[in-house]
């Protein structure tokens, strides 16, 4: 059979693709879910119209958005059964049970109150209404812990033993599943980046109008009447992604480092390929850039910092960091066959390690220059102070403002970094993911074993080309759609409700008593639903 | 009870849970067209189930974790061996997942009918397709003794199946007009007890033939009286539903629903896949199972968790309780 078409070169790529593609979604929806729910609340709390519109803004995105997560996360529980049923059998004891309670734990919760939260703003009171998209970012964030506790042992199998009659893995332990370090680390290192990617999401669109108001201002145009309004809730919305962006980028930089670290202890060949490092070094450079030969196992081209990457190890600059020739021997005496059998794509996992810190710290970067340069006391001459909800000028120092052409680039930069996180966290999936291969489950399963022995290429063939084309013609809509209402701004002429809903609804039979009038009764019964799908 | 027995049953109530209550969404979706007459009616029946939709999905996504955390062997060769089914099911399920979300953010008339089409067409197919994958399933596939399937899509495919894809479709539209005539207000309310008159009746021929089928080809006594349930639980609904007492038609066409599910289920047992090529070669509730270990701790986060969820999802469905008729639609999208 050619190779190229071969189940398990097909069931990868359907994975590939199904898994990045459902993770554009997840980080936007684990960080707008709660940056809403934030924004909610100092709405509740201060009563302030810039919060109510930034909360509708935002939260409207994040339905747009939430609605793929939810529908592409249905293909990830599917697939397991479907192109890998041998895994599946394998890890099931293990594997199947944070992935139960991911189901009971988090996705009610997260689709029930959604459905509250978007149904319910005449319905509820206002701080329950509130509580609901609260719930609703919890359950995101537990949701992502249960599965990332599943990925993190198929990273590092811990709590289990293999079942010397069936040859199955079984649970020993759930604790040590839930809480080994590669979990926590990972986890941490997750959410962080998702709290990157929904900070640099609302960066870019708050910056997108911000600037086309303030290009307008510099033109000598007057602004009108809407875009005049949109400003405060724009400015405050960009206040919040940038401070996230930054607290979330610094805590994306030190779990990355901790799972880099982990990383370095229970899968060192991930490491090695990382940086291409073919022999074991002490002490080892850090590689900036490298052309392999994979072939010979080594590289023809490389440009290195020395001592760097035993830093990132060991935390000194001296320790040895073992190469990926001596591991893969290591690997090939302890499990059989050839040496190259347990290298994985050097390409994919070198170059996608490199993306994903280049474009993740980029963002990072961005956050730090725009929460200096849009700030709004700190070392700054009184008369440089921007008043309450206009555009902030880009000041440099206490008294210099950016160049016009420099003020230009900077918004420019803060309305394109809304697209990096999304490209870093793709990149660093692959990496992590291919930097496992040659296994499925590292030291246990290999992925050609892993896959389903009664399902034939034309059925994994049709699966592939059908998600694939599905998902094309989705992300065009879905696209389209998300411009559409970025670009509209908050809608400025909605109103919050008038008065607090009650839970109770009045009732025609009510009568006089309690307040509501049967009149009053009658004509809440036939008032308009303010949302309607 | 042993464990995984227990487990059986809790996966059996999982799905059941999943066909009374995406049962009547499926049902509604299929009337967006057949009871409708507009796009305010359409848009009243909708949302109906706005708010609950998505949670009511999560009983089959609950079900599918569960069988993988408690039965492995089952969840294995079940996702592999209705390989093409499932892939029709999970296009369905995103498709109108999306189209509901999606509909009214746009006010073109294309871009809205076209959604339009979706919600139908993937109701109605999820609901034909979920009824065929079990009928299937409860009939036997080719399975091997390594617990693998081994045929191919044309094992899946019979007359029996097809029946069961025809009853469940049937029995979920008219689950759908009872909820639809509980929960609307105005013309549309009775036109759906008129329609749901009709279909009950339908329903009784269809799914009372399929129950009948699967009785007959792998009953036991217990099965026998989920049917029994099922077929009275469907003459108590029309009887209700002619007599105009909603909430009691309602509650009977969910108890039909849930019989249906639990004849299948009880025909199924102890057996979770019979396999058609060897009798021996089945996958059992005993043989699927998960160890012991792991089902003690599911079964802690089952007990503790399903009364919680079943408690807010019950309040969504009380917050939500107001009647719906096409004044409350605003104008626009």
């Amino acid at each position: 059979m050619n190779l190229a078409l071969a189940p398990e070169t097909l069931a990868r790529w359907q994975f590939g693709i199904t898994t990045v593609y459902h993770f554009l979604f997840v980080p936007l929806t684990i960080s707008l879910a709660a940056i809403t729910a934030g924004l909610q609340t100092a709405w509740v709390r201060t009563g302030k119209e810039k919060y109510f519109h930034a909360t509708k803004f935002w939260g409207k995105l994040f339905l747009i958005n939430i609605a793929m997560g939810v529908v592409t996360g249905l293909v990830q529980e599917f697939q397991f059964g479907m192109n890998w049923s041998a895994y599946s059998r394998f890890v099931g004891d293990v594997f199947g049970a944070p992935l139960a309670m991911e189901a009971l734990l988090a996705f009610f919760f997260e689709s029930t109150f959604i459905g509250l939260w978007i149904f319910g703003w005449d319905r509820l009171p206002k701080k329950i209404h509130c509580a609901c998209i609260w719930i609703v970012a919890v359950g995101t964030v537990l949701s992502s812990y249960f599965i990332l506790a599943a990925n993190s042992w198929m990273q590092h199998p811990v709590g289990y033993t293999v079942d010397k009659a069936t040859g199955k893995a079984r649970l020993t332990d759930i604790w040590a599943v839930l809480t080994q370090n590669t979990t926590l680390v990972v986890v941490f290192h997750t959410l962080t980046a998702a709290f990157l990617t929904g900070a640099a999401f609302i960066v870019g669109i708050s910056s997108l109008h911000l600037w086309r108001a303030r290009r307008k201002q510099l033109k000598g145009e007057e602004l009108g009447e809407k875009q005049r309004k949109q400003i405060p809730a724009m400015v405050a919305s960009l206040r919040v992604g940038l401070v996230v962006a930054v607290i979330a980028g610094l805590g994306t930089a030190i779990s990355g480092d901790s799972l880099g670290k982990v990383m370095f202890e229970q899968q060192p060949m991930k490491m090695a390929a990382a940086e291409a490092l073919w022999d074991t070094q002490a002490p080892a450079p850090f590689s900036v850039f490298a052309v392999g030969d994979v072939s010979q196992g080594h590289n023809s081209v490389e440009i290195e910092v020395p001592g760097l990457l035993s830093f990132l190890a060991h935390s000194n600059f001296t320790d040895s960091v073992p190469g990926i020739n001596d591991i893969a021997a290591q690997e090939a005496g302890r499990y059989g066959g050839k040496a190259e059998d347990y290298i994985p794509s050097i390409f994919m996992t070198f170059w996608g390690f490199r993306l994903m810190i280049g474009f993740g710290m980029t963002s990072f970067a961005a956050g730090l220059v725009g929460l200096w340069t849009t700030r709004r006391k700190l070392w700054l001459a009184p008369e440089h102070r921007p008043a309450e909800g206009t555009i902030p000028r880009l000041m440099l120092t206490r008294t210099r403002e950016l160049s016009p052409s420099l003020t230009a680039w900077s918004w420019r930069v803060g309305i394109l970094t809304m697209g990096f996180p999304l490209i870093a966290n793709s990149f660093g999936w692959i990496f992590t993911e291919m930097g496992r291969q040659p296994w499925a489950v590292y030291g246990l399963m290999r992925t050609d074993s892993a896959v389903s022995p009664g399902v034939s290429q034309g059925e994994v063939l049709t699966s592939l080309v059908v998600f694939t084309l599905l998902y094309a013609v989705l992300a065009v809509v879905e696209v389209r759609l998300l411009t559409k209402y970025a670009k509209a701004g908050p809608d400025t002429d909605e109103k919050p409700p008038a008065k607090d809903p009650k839970l109770r609804l009045p009732s025609a039979r009510d009568g006089g008593g309690g307040g509501s009038s049967s009149a009053e009764a009658a004509e809440d019964a036939d008032k308009p639903l303010t949302f309607a799908y | 009870m042993h464990l995984h027995d227990f487990w059986f049953l809790l996966i059996a109530v999982l799905w059941t849970g999943y066909f009374f209550l995406e049962g009547f969404d499926f049902g509604i979706g299929v009337l967006t067209k057949t009871l409708a007459k507009d796009r305010t009616e359409r848009r009243v029946l909708i949302n109906t189930i706005g708010p609950v939709w998505d949670a009511n999905e999560v009983w089959m996504i609950t079900a599918a974790g569960a069988t993988f955390a408690a039965f492995p062997d089952w969840y294995a060769a079940f996702f592999s061996g209705f390989y093409l089914p499932l892939l029709a099911v999970l296009v369905c399920l995103i498709l109108r997942g999306v189209a509901f979300e999606y509909r009214h953010k746009r006010s073109g008339e294309r871009w809205q009918s076209n959604w339009e089409h979706v919600i139908f067409w993937c109701s109605l197919l999820s609901a034909f397709l979920w009824g065929t994958i079990f009928a299937a399933m409860v009939r036997g596939v080719p399975i091997g003794a390594d617990g693998d399937f081994t045929g191919g899509p044309a094992d899946l495919v019979s007359p029996y199946a097809l029946l069961g894809g025809l009853g469940m479709l049937v029995l979920f539209t008219f689950h759908g007009a009872v909820f639809a005539a509980l929960k609307t207000d105005g013309d549309i309310r009775h036109r759906a007890r008129v329609h749901a008159g009709r279909l009950g009746l339908a329903a009784v021929v269809v799914a009372g033939a399929f129950l009948g089928w699967t009785q007959a080809q792998s009953g036991n006594g217990r099965s026998l009286a989920a049917l029994v349930v099922a077929l009275l639980a469907l003459a108590g609904a029309l009887v209700l539903n002619r007599a105009g007492r909603e909430g009691w038609a309602f509650t009977l066409s969910g108890v039909a629903v849930a019989a249906l599910s639990a004849t299948l289920f009880l025909a199924l047992f102890p057996d979770v896949m019979p396999s058609s090529s060897d009798p021996a070669w089945s996958l059992t509730v005993s043989g699927a199972a998960s160890s012991p270990y792991t089902l003690k701790i599911t079964t802690w986060v089952a007990a503790v968790m399903t009364p919680v969820v079943i408690g807010y999802q019950a309040w969504t469905y009380w917050v939500f309780r107001k009647r719906i008729g096409t004044r409350h639609i605003p104008a626009g999208h």
